[in-house]
């Protein structure tokens, strides 16, 4: 396999950012993914998040696993440093750049086999540091890369492609992270491009461990009849709860949303995510209700959708750990040594 | 005066035996000190159980006008405090020796040896009689014999007063009690018994200029030092008291006068797992990062060592080596991860190992290990052990020199960048096998893409045969720099002759005794010590030099041996190994009686037949 370049010239006509750049300046390689799998279209809202941010690219991390998922990195914004690491580790490598370095935007994509079978402890332990990243889950119900074993996020019922049925209950990326205090929890669908960019953009922004665990089905293994994740059981069965938008510090609040069903919040950075319910029992800072709601209507066969627990606020692992407000590796080593003087009080506790 | 009793005078060990948990520690540190204030060589080894509290647990003062630092195999005075023990340790004890026991409740059955003298003190009723409260009595008891003994061996009770005021300087009331414990012990031997012993210590001036540490405390310093800023580890003994250290030492020296800040990240991670990925995420995100563990964990470190080699990533691990396989005994002492560390990972992966021998060494390499790493863009893995890490060495004091500037190796800056056409990340412009890196943040162009895949010189992903070929010979050139960046093998030739000794790490102590020894017996030998992995030059010369070469290591194995049959040219039927593996610090007698079993056929051995 070799690498091809796509083609980089921009039409000058093309809408460009408050940086001057456009859409394409936030693309990455070509991908190699089968042509329809989710993953490209989360791939495509992603350049569309950071383009609408106008973030820089060299600002932008990009962190991974292994798995069709995790190769994605590579194809988004280009001029971002990237790290493709080994299956499930990806929030270990997350946390010790993010310790470098915490004024820097974090993203991290990962497949539900990377995430909820072999990085499950590593997941876990990352939402319990409230690592200041935005996560993402590319859930398809399957090992795609390994050419369709289940998923640990398959469903009771679900059928292979070859047949085979699965008993064993699915881990549940959203309600595991909600019982483990995550503060922004998210449910999307790959071909939902309209509530799946905002929920970027606020993730992105969220100060602390942001998920979003996105549908996002695999053509080749998993989209077929009795397939619980494919494209057609997906847009049968999910169901926004809380459409979520996205209002960079720039601009005013524009659209008129009921008073009662919005709930305006103000991030860190001075911009806002505007929740609006569309279940109006559903309340998203409610970490109790949320996850005895998300159950019942998964029982129910019923993905609801959206940000469907925010709580931000919440103090992040800089915040807990005492470290400065500047990056950890731009301290100068002469602020590091205690020097020779210092070397001498230390030795006297050794004579 | 005899001549015999006064070789005696600062040459000999005590050992002291007692139930862990019960605050001996203290009261063997404060002895030790003492010696070494008075000027007096001294070593200390502890041998302590993996448990909390409630398994014996021995601690062993080597008292050497001579300097030697290695276990010397003998035991002239016993203190018995542990009743369960108590029959093996009167065992131990060499003929004309002393056995001082707590003689509250008197044990005639169990004195049966004529030929050592007992001593008997009445540590529980002393303490019993003068403090109160059941933990602190215990605890006195054992600060009681450290003053029987300061009386035996003649020690300055004011080394101990002032030690005692420095330990508790903020409990002032502590120093009061403790110094009762001591006088009480050291007048009732006084009182007792004719003192000092002829067996004693008498000043000398031989450790002015040296400290008294432990080798995992030296590596946490070396890390401050060296200006890591991350530390990610899960605990294991023997490596906890690397990270405790580190981070007690940044508490005090890397807090932001301003804000008060931590100038350090302290990450204690879910498993050895993540703890290496955080160092890998942090190097390669331009931190000076680092992890330390053991055997378990280093196997468990396997697969992320093999994407920072191939992904070209920085990385300090510290292996404190521990008996194993498995959980082995996780309080006994090896050299048993050579092999797994040379070779860490699958696929053809080669890792660049230092080899401490002491405290000093730790010190210094691990400031070496951090250069060597992003110097070379790879890990460095400092193999020290349990005994190195966790006993307490005397050494030399550090020096640091302030014109010491961190070797960030070939990271390009926003200037040097900006300057660029393009950056590739894996391209060779210099010839060394190592190329450029940048960071991420710095600029739009820095950009590259990480990966454990395959990947071409331009960094993009590669399945192409002569792309990835070219890659991975590229890295062998690099390992041909390495062989020149990192330190030299210690070579002592001055014996002449063709016989040598070859050995890494903590032997090194034993082998120095040894080779003393056995030229008073007529037997000259040449010694070098390798210090890392890659081999450099003048390993090959020093083997090629020998018609005959005794490798000395602590494994069952041969591990230093079989990777110098890979590494080098050398014939395998020139090395003889002597292999010491029952978990206690090997001592120079061992080698003594190695060698001469080998060179005189027919002396005994205890040594494991050479291969
Ligand atoms: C240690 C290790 N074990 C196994 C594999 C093989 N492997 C590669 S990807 C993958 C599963 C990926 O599944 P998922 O994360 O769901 O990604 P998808 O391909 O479905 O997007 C496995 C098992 C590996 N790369 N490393
Ligand atoms: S195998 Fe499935 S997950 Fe992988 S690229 Fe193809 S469609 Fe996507
Ligand atoms: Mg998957």
């Amino acid at each position: 396999m070799t690498f091809i370049a796509k083609p980089k010239i921009a039409h000058p006509s093309l809408p460009r950012n408050p940086l001057g750049m456009t859409r394409r300046d936030y693309e990455g390689a070509l991908s190699t993914l089968c042509a329809g799998c989710g993953h490209d279209s989360i791939t495509a809202a992603v350049v569309e998040a950071c383009w609408e941010l106008a973030i820089e690219p060299q600002n932008l991390v990009k962190l991974s696993g292994i798995g069709c998922s995790s190769k994605t990195t590579a194809y988004f914004v280009n001029g971002a440093h990237g790290f493709n690491s080994v299956h499930g580790r990806m929030p270990s490598i997350a946390m010790g750049a993010n310790a470098a370095n915490r004024n820097l935007h974090y993203i991290g994509v990962s497949g539900d086999g990377d995430t909820l079978s072999i990085g499950l402890g590593q997941f876990c332990h990352a939402i319990r540091r409230n690592l200041n990243m935005l996560y993402i889950i590319e859930n398809n119900g399957v090992y795609g890369l390994t050419k369709g074993q289940f998923s640990a996020s398959a469903d009771v019922g679900s059928k292979a492609k070859k047949g085979e049925t699965n008993f064993q209950p699915p881990i549940d990326a959203v309600l595991l992270a909600l019982t483990l205090g995550a503060s922004f929890v998210a449910r999307s669908f790959s071909g939902d491009k309209e509530q799946l960019v905002p929920l970027i953009q606020a993730g992105l922004k969220h100060k602390g461990f942001a998920l979003i665990d996105v549908l996002s089905p695999c053509v080749t293994f998993n989209d077929h009849e009795g397939s619980t994740k494919s494209y057609a059981y997906t847009r049968e069965h999910y169901e926004p709860a809380i459409h979520t938008d996205f209002v960079p510090l720039q601009q005013a609040i524009t659209a008129e949303y009921a008073a009662g069903a919005t709930l305006p919040v103000v991030l860190h950075d001075g911009s806002r995510i505007v929740l609006r319910k569309l279940d109006a029992s559903y309340d998203p800072t409610d970490r109790a209700a949320c996850a005895a709601t998300i159950q019942e209507r998964l029982k129910e066969e019923e993905y609801l959708t959206g940000l469907l627990f925010f709580e931000p606020g919440q103090p992040e692992f800089h915040d807990l750990n005492g470290t400065p407000e500047g990056a950890l590796n731009a301290v100068p080593y002469e602020a590091l040594s205690p020097g020779s003087a210092g070397m001498q009080k230390i030795l006297a506790r050794y004579r | 005066m005899s001549a015999s009793d006064s070789a005696k005078i600062n040459d000999f060990v005590i050992k002291i035996a007692t139930v862990n948990g019960t605050g001996s520690a203290s009261a063997n540190m404060l002895l030790m000190k003492a010696i070494f204030r008075s000027g007096i060589p001294v070593m200390g080894k502890n041998y302590f159980p993996s448990n909390i509290q409630g398994l014996p647990t021995w601690y062993e003062i080597r008292v050497s006008k001579q300097g030697y630092v290695a276990c010397s195999g003998r035991v002239d005075i016993m203190v018995a405090m542990n009743a369960e023990t108590y029959s093996k340790d009167v065992r131990e004890v060499a003929p004309g020796g002393y056995l001082i026991y707590d003689s509250t409740w008197p044990r005639p059955a169990l004195l049966k040896r004529e030929d050592i003298t007992a001593i008997g003190v009445p540590l529980a009723k002393l303490c019993n009689e003068n403090f109160n409260g059941v933990r602190t009595r215990i605890l006195m008891k054992n600060i009681c014999y450290a003053g029987v003994l300061a009386a035996l061996l003649d020690l300055d009770l004011e080394h101990v007063r002032q030690l005692l005021a420095e330990t508790y300087a903020k409990k002032p009331q502590l120093v009061a009690s403790n110094m009762k414990a001591i006088e009480l012990g050291y007048e009732c031997a006084k009182a007792t018994f004719p003192c000092p012993l002829p067996l004693r210590t008498e000043k000398m001036a031989k450790t002015s200029g040296y400290i008294m540490i432990d080798g995992n405390t030296a590596a946490a310093l070396g890390c401050v030092f060296a200006g890591a800023t991350v530390a990610a580890w899960y605990p294991i003994t023997p490596s906890t008291s690397l990270m405790d250290a580190f981070k007690a030492f940044s508490d005090r020296m890397r807090i932001d006068g301003a804000s008060g800040r931590k100038n350090f990240a302290f990450i204690q991670a879910e498993d050895e797992l993540a703890a290496i990925g955080m160092v890998i995420g942090a190097s390669w995100n331009g931190a000076r990062a680092f992890t330390a563990t053991s055997g378990p964990g280093i196997s468990l470190m396997n697969e992320f060592l093999g994407l920072a080699y191939y992904a070209e990533v920085p990385a300090v691990i510290f292996d404190i080596q521990r008996v194993g396989p498995s959980t082995g005994m996780p309080t006994r002492t090896q050299q048993g991860d050579i092999m797994a560390c040379a070779y860490a990972s699958h696929g053809d992966t080669r890792q660049v190992c230092l080899y401490p021998a002491n405290a000093e060494e730790c010190f210094h390499m691990a400031v070496q290990a951090f250069d060597l790493a992003e110097r070379l863009q790879t890990p460095v893995l400092v193999l020290s052990d349990l005994d190195i890490g966790m006993n307490d060495w005397m050494c030399r004091e550090f020096k640091w020199d302030d014109a010491y500037r961190p070797d960030r190796g070939k990271m390009l800056d926003k200037a040097e960048v900006e300057k660029l056409e393009k950056f590739y990340r894996y391209v060779d412009k210099d010839g060394d096998g190592i190329t450029y890196r940048t960071l991420p943040g710095v600029h739009p162009k820095a950009a590259y893409f990480t990966r454990g895949s395959g990947h071409t010189q331009f960094g993009m992903y590669t399945e192409d045969s002569v792309d990835y070929q070219l890659l991975l010979d590229r890295l062998l050139i690099k390992w041909a720099s390495a062989k020149k960046l990192v330190p030299r093998a210690l070579i002592d030739a001055t014996a002449g002759g063709e016989i040598g000794i070859v050995s890494v790490g903590s032997c090194d102590g034993a082998i120095r005794e040894a080779m003393d020894l056995l030229r008073a017996r007529g037997v000259g030998l040449n010694y070098m010590r390798i210090r890392a992995f890659p081999f450099s030059e003048d390993v090959e010369r020093f083997l090629a030099a020998h018609q005959v070469l005794f490798v000395v290591e602590q494994n069952r194995d041969a591990q230093l041996r079989a990777l110098l049959t890979l590494e080098t040219q050398v014939e395998k039927a020139k090395l003889h190994s002597l292999l010491h593996y029952n978990g206690l610090p090997i001592s120079s007698s061992f080698i003594v009686e190695g060698v001469l079993a080998h060179l005189q056929p027919g002396t005994k051995s205890r040594a494991a037949a050479g291969q």
